[in-house]
C-alpha cells in the first residue's frame, strides 16, 4: 500500500514511529472497549479470565483452609457457608475460567494469525462474545448479594429448584448468558477455519492447535445450547413449579441430570482439547522436532469431539440410571480413552531424539503429559461400574477431575501463555524465574491432589464440611500443597507482570517456531502481517535458523521450496 | 497458487474485478434465485399437507397415529429446509450442519427414553403427595393415589 | 475506519474506488476478500446458529418425549382441551408467512425494493396474526386454570369452588358418587350409572362437566361436549377438576405445552424484531443484487421458527 501507513491515526502527518503494533495502533479506553481487533479482544479475555482465576482460587484456598480440621476451622464458617465456598469455586472455575480460557483468550489471539487470516469471520460477534462473558460474570457476582448459592456447580434438582438460597436464579441466568458467549466464540472459529483459510493453507497444513480449536468449536456449538435449555428449565421450574424435575409433581430428577451432563461432559472436552492442541505446538517447537503422526493427532481431535457426546451417563452411574444405560455408557467411556492415548504416544514419539530445550513452556508441556496420564488413567477407575460404586462422590473424583482440568488443561494454558507471551506483549519473561514458578506449581499440585486420591479411596466423601479424624492427616497435607501451588501462581503472576516493564524485547521468533504467527513482529502489527509469510509445513524446523543480528530465529526462505512447501 | 496469500495483506482489489461477473455461480448458491413456480408450489404443498394432517387426526389408525402425523411433519420440514431455506442449491456443509444438529437431538432422545423405559417399572403409580395435598374432597373427580403402593 | 492518504491524488471517492480504479463494495468488510466469501461465511454462521436453536428446542422435545412415554393417557386426555382448528390455522399462517419471507428474499436479490418491503410487511403481518391467535388460546386456558403446576388444581372462581366443595348430598345431582377408585374406568361406570338412574336431573344440570346434556352419551365424548359447551357459555362450571376421566399428572401436559409454545412465541417476537429491522433497512435502499445477505439470513431465522412450529403442531394438537 502507500508508504505512509494508511491506517495510522495521525492527523498532523508527523512521521510515525517505525514499530507500530496492535497495542499502540490506537489509544484510549474506547479504542479497547469497542475494538474489533481479535488480538485486543483476546488480551481483554486473558485479563478477565486470569482475574476470575484469582477469585476462584481464593475460594479454593478458603475450602482447603476450612478442611484443615474436622468441623469448624475458620471462625464464622459453618457448613452452609462452606457449601457456598465450594459451589462458587466450582462455578467460577468451570464457567468463567477453564471453558473460555484457551479458546477465547489464547485462541482469539493466535488463531487468525496462525491461519493466515486478517481477523476472525465475525469480529463484531467476537466483541459481543466478550461482553456476554462480562455480563455473565457480573450476574454471578450479583448472585452473592442475593444470598449466594450452595447447590454445587452442578445445580442438581430437586435441591436447586427448592432451596431458599436466593442467588440461584441470578447465577443460573449468568451461566445461561456465558453459554451464549461460548457458543458465539465457537461459531466464529468454525466459520473462520472453513472460510477464511487463504489459498495454500489447506486443512492438512494447519497447525494442530487449529484442528484442536476447530474440534472444540464444534462441541461448543452443539453442546452448549442443551445447557441453555437445561438452565432455562431450571429457572422455570423454580419460578413456576411446573413439575418437570420434581417427583412430587410427577417429574423426574434424573432427567435434569441427563440434560445437564449431555452438555457438561462435552464441556470437559471443550476444556481439554485446546489444551492438547497447545501441547502439540509446545512439544514440537521446543523439541525442535516434527510432530509425530500429524494426521493421527488431527483426526483424534475430531474423534474425541464426537465421542464426547456419547458418554455423559458415566456421571450418573449411581443416580438411579438404569443398569442397561450404565453398561452402555461404561463401554463407550472406555473407548473414548483411545484417541487421547494416541495423542500421548505421538507426543512421546515427538520428544524422542528431539533437541529438547528445557525452558518454561517445555516444562509445562512435560508436566502436562505426566499429569494428564494420571488424570486419564484414573478416569478408567471411575468409568468401571463396580469401582465407581465405591468411588463416586468421594475425593477420588475430585482428584481425578483436578488432574485433568487443572493439572492438564490449566497447565497447558499457562504453558501456552509462556509460549506466546513474547508474541503477545513483545517482551521475554525471566526464564529462571519461570522454572521456579513451574516447580512450585507442579510440586504443589501433586502434593494437593495425589493425596486426594488416597483420601477418596479410603472413603472420604466430597463436598463434606466435617469428616472423621482419621482423614485429617491427608487433608492437612493437601492443604499445604495448595498453599505451595498458590505461591507458585502468585510468583508466576509477579514475573509475568514484571516482564512487561523490564523484560528483554522479544524477537519475532524467539523459540524457532515455523507456524505463521512466528513470522510477524512481536507484538504483531494491527493487520497481522507486514510482509507476506512463508507458508509451508509448519512443523518442518530444518529451515528455521538462528539469526544473531535479530536475536531470534528466522525462516531461511532459500531452503523453502514455496511451490512445493511440504518438501 | 500462493498469489492470493502474497497479496492478501496489501489490500489489493485485483480480485474484485475477477469476481464482477460472478452472479450466476450456482455451486455456492450466491445469486441463485428461486423461481415463482417453486416458491408458490411448495407453499401450496405445505398448506395442503397441513389440511391433510388435520383431517387425518380424526381418523384413528391406532399405533400408526404418531408416525403418520410426524411423518407428514417431517416431509413439510424437509420441503421448507430444501426450498425455502435454499439448501437444495447451497453448499452441502450447511445441510450437514442442520442434519447433524437433529442427529444429536435424536441421540439424546434415544438414550434418555431407553433409560426411562428401563426404570419405569420401579416408579410408583398414582398421585404424588404434593398433588394429592391440593386435591381435597371438594374435588371429587380427580383421581387419587392408592396409598397401599407406597412401602 | 477511514484511510488517511498521504498523497492527495490517491484520494478515494465515495464508492471506495482507489486510484487503481477497482471497485470496492462499501458493504464488504475489510477482513474478507470478496463479497462471495463474506456471503458464504455469513450463511455458514447463520446455519451454525440455527443448529444451536435446533438443539435448544431439542431439549424440550426430549422432555416432551419422556413425559409422554411415561404418561401416555395424560396426553391423550389433555389434548382435547386444545383447539385443533385454531392450531391448524396458526400453522397455515406461519407457512404463508414463510412463503412471503422467501418471496422477500427473491425480491431483494432482484433489487425490487417496493415488493421486498411489501413482502416483509406481509411476513410481519403473519407473525402478528400468529401471536393474536396464540393470545386467544392462552387467555382461554389461563381463565380455566388449564395451566401448569399447582394452579391446575385450584378452582377457577368462587362458584366453581363452591360447587366442588358442596357435599354431594346437598346437590340435586351429585357429581360422582360411590367409593373412590384409582381406576378411572370404574369411576366412569359409576358416573354412568348415576346418569342412567337420573336422566332428568342430568339433563337439567348445567354445572356438571362430567355429565352429558342428554344423559345418553357419557364418558369422554360427554365430557368433551360439556367442556366445549361451558367454554362457549363463558362460565366454567365444574371444570376439569370434576372430570372423573382426568388421569393423574395432567398438569404436566399443560406445563410442557406452555413451556414449548411459550418459548416458540418468544422466538416469534424476536423474529418480528428482525423483520422490523429488515424493513427499515430495505426502505433505506440498503439491499440489492450485490448485497442482500441480511434479508437472506433473516429469512433463514424465520424459516426455522416455522419449522419448529411444524413439529409442535402435531405433537400437541393432533394427538388422538
Amino acid at each position: 500500500m502507500t508508504t505512509l501507513d494508511a491506517t495510522s491515526p495521525n492527523p498532523s502527518n508527523t512521521p510515525v514511529p517505525p514499530v507500530d503494533n496492535y497495542l499502540t495502533y490506537t489509544r484510549g479506553f474506547l479504542s479497547w472497549a469497542l475494538t474489533l481487533d481479535h488480538k485486543r479482544i483476546g488480551l481483554m479475555y486473558l485479563v478477565a479470565v486470569l482475574g476470575s482465576f484469582l477469585v476462584g482460587g481464593i475460594f479454593a484456598l478458603l475450602v482447603r483452609t476450612e478442611l484443615l480440621t474436622p468441623g469448624a476451622t475458620i471462625p464464622g464458617v459453618d457448613a452452609e457457608v462452606y457449601n457456598q465456598f465450594f459451589t462458587l469455586h466450582g462455578a467460577i472455575m468451570v464457567f468463567l475460567v477453564i471453558i473460555p480460557s484457551i479458546p477465547a483468550a489464547l485462541g482469539n489471539f493466535v488463531l487468525p494469525i496462525m491461519l493466515g487470516a486478517k481477523d476472525v469471520a465475525f469480529p463484531r460477534l467476537n466483541l459481543g462474545s466478550f461482553y456476554l462473558w462480562i455480563i455473565g460474570a457480573v450476574l454471578a457476582v450479583v448472585s452473592l448479594a442475593y444470598g449466594g448459592f450452595d447447590t454445587g456447580w452442578t445445580f442438581y434438582t430437586p435441591y436447586s429448584t427448592t432451596t431458599t438460597t436466593g442467588g440461584v436464579i441470578p447465577v443460573v441466568t449468568g451461566v445461561f448468558i456465558l453459554g451464549f458467549s461460548s457458543i458465539f466464540t465457537g461459531l466464529n472459529f468454525v466459520v473462520t477455519i472453513h472460510k477464511l483459510r487463504p489459498p495454500g493453507m489447506t486443512w492438512f497444513r494447519m497447525p494442530l492447535l487449529l484442528w484442536a480449536l476447530y474440534a472444540t468449536a464444534l462441541i461448543q456449538v452443539l453442546a452448549t445450547p442443551v445447557l441453555g435449555i437445561t438452565l432455562l428449565m431450571l429457572i422455570v421450574e423454580r419460578v413456576f413449579q411446573i413439575g418437570l424435575f420434581d417427583p412430587a409433581m410427577g417429574g423426574d430428577p434424573v432427567l435434569f441430570q441427563h440434560f445437564f451432563w449431555f452438555y457438561s461432559h462435552p464441556a470437559v472436552y471443550i476444556m481439554i482439547l485446546p489444551a492438547m492442541g497447545i501441547i502439540s505446538e509446545i512439544i514440537s517447537v521446543h523439541a525442535h522436532r516434527h510432530i509425530f503422526g500429524y494426521r493421527f493427532i488431527a483426526f483424534s481431535s475430531v474423534a474425541i469431539a464426537i465421542f464426547s457426546f456419547l458418554v455423559w451417563g458415566h456421571h450418573m452411574f449411581t443416580s438411579g440410571q438404569s443398569p442397561l444405560m450404565n453398561v452402555v455408557f461404561s463401554l463407550i467411556t472406555f473407548s473414548v480413552a483411545i484417541p487421547s492415548a494416541i495423542k500421548v504416544f505421538n507426543w512421546m514419539a515427538t520428544l524422542y531424539r528431539g533437541s529438547i530445550s528445557i525452558n518454561t513452556p517445555m516444562l509445562y508441556g512435560l508436566g502436562f503429559i505426566f499429569l494428564f496420564t494420571i488424570g486419564g488413567l484414573t478416569g478408567l477407575h471411575l468409568g468401571t461400574l463396580n469401582t465407581d460404586i465405591h468411588l463416586h462422590d468421594t475425593y477420588f473424583v475430585v482428584a481425578h477431575f483436578h488432574y485433568v482440568m487443572m493439572g492438564s488443561a490449566l497447565i497447558a494454558m499457562i504453558g501456552g501463555l509462556h509460549h506466546w507471551w513474547p508474541k503477545m506483549v513483545g517482551r521475554m519473561y525471566n526464564e529462571k524465574w519461570g522454572i521456579i514458578g513451574f516447580s512450585l506449581v507442579f510440586i504443589g499440585f501433586n502434593v494437593t491432589f495425589f493425596t486426594q486420591f488416597m483420601l477418596g479411596s479410603h472413603g472420604m466423601p466430597r463436598r463434606y464440611y466435617n469428616y472423621q479424624p482419621e482423614f485429617q492427616i491427608y487433608h492437612v497435607i493437601s492443604t499445604i500443597g495448595s498453599y505451595i501451588m498458590a505461591a507458585g501462581f502468585f510468583w508466576t503472576l509477579f514475573y509475568l507482570l514484571q516482564s512487561l516493564f523490564s523484560g528483554v524485547k522479544a524477537p519475532s521468533n524467539p523459540w524457532g517456531g515455523r507456524s505463521l504467527e512466528w513470522q510477524c513482529t512481536s507484538p504483531p502489527p494491527h493487520d497481522n502481517f507486514k510482509t507476506t509469510p512463508s507458508v509451508g509445513d509448519c512443523y518442518d524446523f530444518s529451515v528455521v535458523k538462528w539469526d544473531e543480528e535479530e536475536g531470534g530465529y528466522v525462516v531461511d526462505r532459500s531452503e523453502v521450496d514455496e511451490e512445493r512447501p511440504d518438501h | 497458487m500462493f498469489e492470493a496469500l502474497r497479496e492478501f495483506n496489501t489490500m489489493s482489489h485485483d480480485t474484485t474485478a475477477a469476481h464482477a461477473t460472478h452472479e450466476d455461480h450456482d455451486d455456492h448458491g450466491l445469486g441463485h434465485i428461486v423461481s415463482y413456480g417453486t416458491l408458490f408450489g411448495i407453499g401450496f404443498a405445505l398448506l395442503l399437507m397441513t389440511i391433510v394432517t388435520v383431517a387425518v387426526r380424526y381418523v384413528d389408525a391406532g399405533e400408526l397415529n404418531m408416525p403418520i402425523a410426524l411423518g407428514i411433519a417431517g416431509v413439510k420440514a424437509t420441503l421448507v429446509a430444501l426450498y425455502f431455506m435454499h439448501l437444495r442449491w447451497d453448499r452441502p456443509f450447511n445441510a450437514l450442519v442442520l442434519v447433524g444438529s437433529i442427529a444429536f437431538v435424536v441421540l439424546l432422545m434415544i438414550f434418555v427414553l431407553m433409560d426411562t423405559a428401563q426404570y419405569a417399572p420401579q416408579v410408583f403409580e398414582g398421585n404424588a403427595p404434593k398433588v394429592q395435598e391440593v386435591l381435597t374432597v371438594e374435588a371429587p373427580g380427580a383421581p387419587i393415589a392408592d396409598q397401599s403402593q407406597l412401602p | 475506519m477511514t484511510s488517511i492518504q498521504a498523497n492527495p491524488s490517491d484520494h478515494a471517492d465515495d464508492q471506495g474506488h482507489d486510484d487503481h480504479g477497482h471497485g470496492h463494495d462499501p458493504n464488504l468488510a475489510h477482513h474478507f476478500e470478496s463479497m462471495e466469501q463474506q456471503m458464504d461465511s455469513g450463511k455458514l454462521g447463520m446455519w451454525l446458529f440455527l443448529a444451536t436453536e435446533v438443539l435448544f428446542f431439542g431439549g424440550l422435545f426430549v422432555a416432551y418425549a419422556v413425559l409422554r412415554a411415561r404418561n401416555p393417557e395424560v396426553f391423550s386426555y389433555a389434548s382435547q382441551y386444545l383447539d385443533t382448528i385454531m392450531g391448524g390455522i396458526n400453522t397455515c399462517v406461519l407457512i404463508l408467512s414463510s412463503l412471503t419471507m422467501a418471496l422477500a428474499v427473491r425480491f431483494a436479490q432482484q433489487g425490487r425494493k417496493g415488493l421486498l418491503v411489501l413482502c416483509l410487511w406481509l411476513t410481519m403481518g403473519g407473525a402478528v396474526g400468529f401471536l393474536v391467535i396464540k393470545y386467544f388460546e392462552y387467555s382461554h386456558k389461563i381463565h380455566d386454570h388449564l395451566v401448569w403446576g399447582g394452579t391446575f388444581y385450584e378452582p377457577v372462581d368462587e362458584s366453581q369452588k363452591l360447587l366442588l366443595e358442596t357435599p354431594e348430598e346437598a346437590l340435586d345431582t351429585p357429581l360422582v358418587t360411590g367409593p373412590r377408585e384409582a381406576n378411572a374406568a370404574e369411576a366412569r361406570d359409576i358416573a354412568m350409572s348415576q346418569i342412567v338412574n337420573r336422566p332428568e336431573e342430568a339433563a337439567s344440570s348445567v354445572k356438571t362437566a362430567a355429565l352429558g346434556p342428554a344423559g345418553l352419551s357419557a364418558g369422554p365424548a360427554a365430557a368433551e361436549a360439556a367442556i366445549e359447551e361451558t367454554e362457549s357459555d363463558g362460565h366454567s362450571g365444574a371444570g376439569h377438576l370434576a372430570d372423573p376421566e382426568m388421569p393423574v399428572g395432567t398438569h404436566l401436559f399443560f406445563g410442557i405445552y406452555f413451556c414449548m409454545t411459550g418459548l416458540h412465541g418468544i422466538h416469534v417476537v424476536i423474529g418480528m424484531g428482525v423483520i422490523g429491522w429488515l424493513i427499515w433497512r430495505s426502505q433505506r435502499g440498503d439491499f440489492g443484487p450485490k448485497y442482500n445477505t441480511p434479508v437472506d439470513l433473516g429469512g433463514l431465522y424465520w424459516h426455522i421458527v416455522d419449522l419448529i412450529w411444524i413439529f409442535l403442531f402435531p405433537l400437541f394438537y393432533l394427538i388422538h
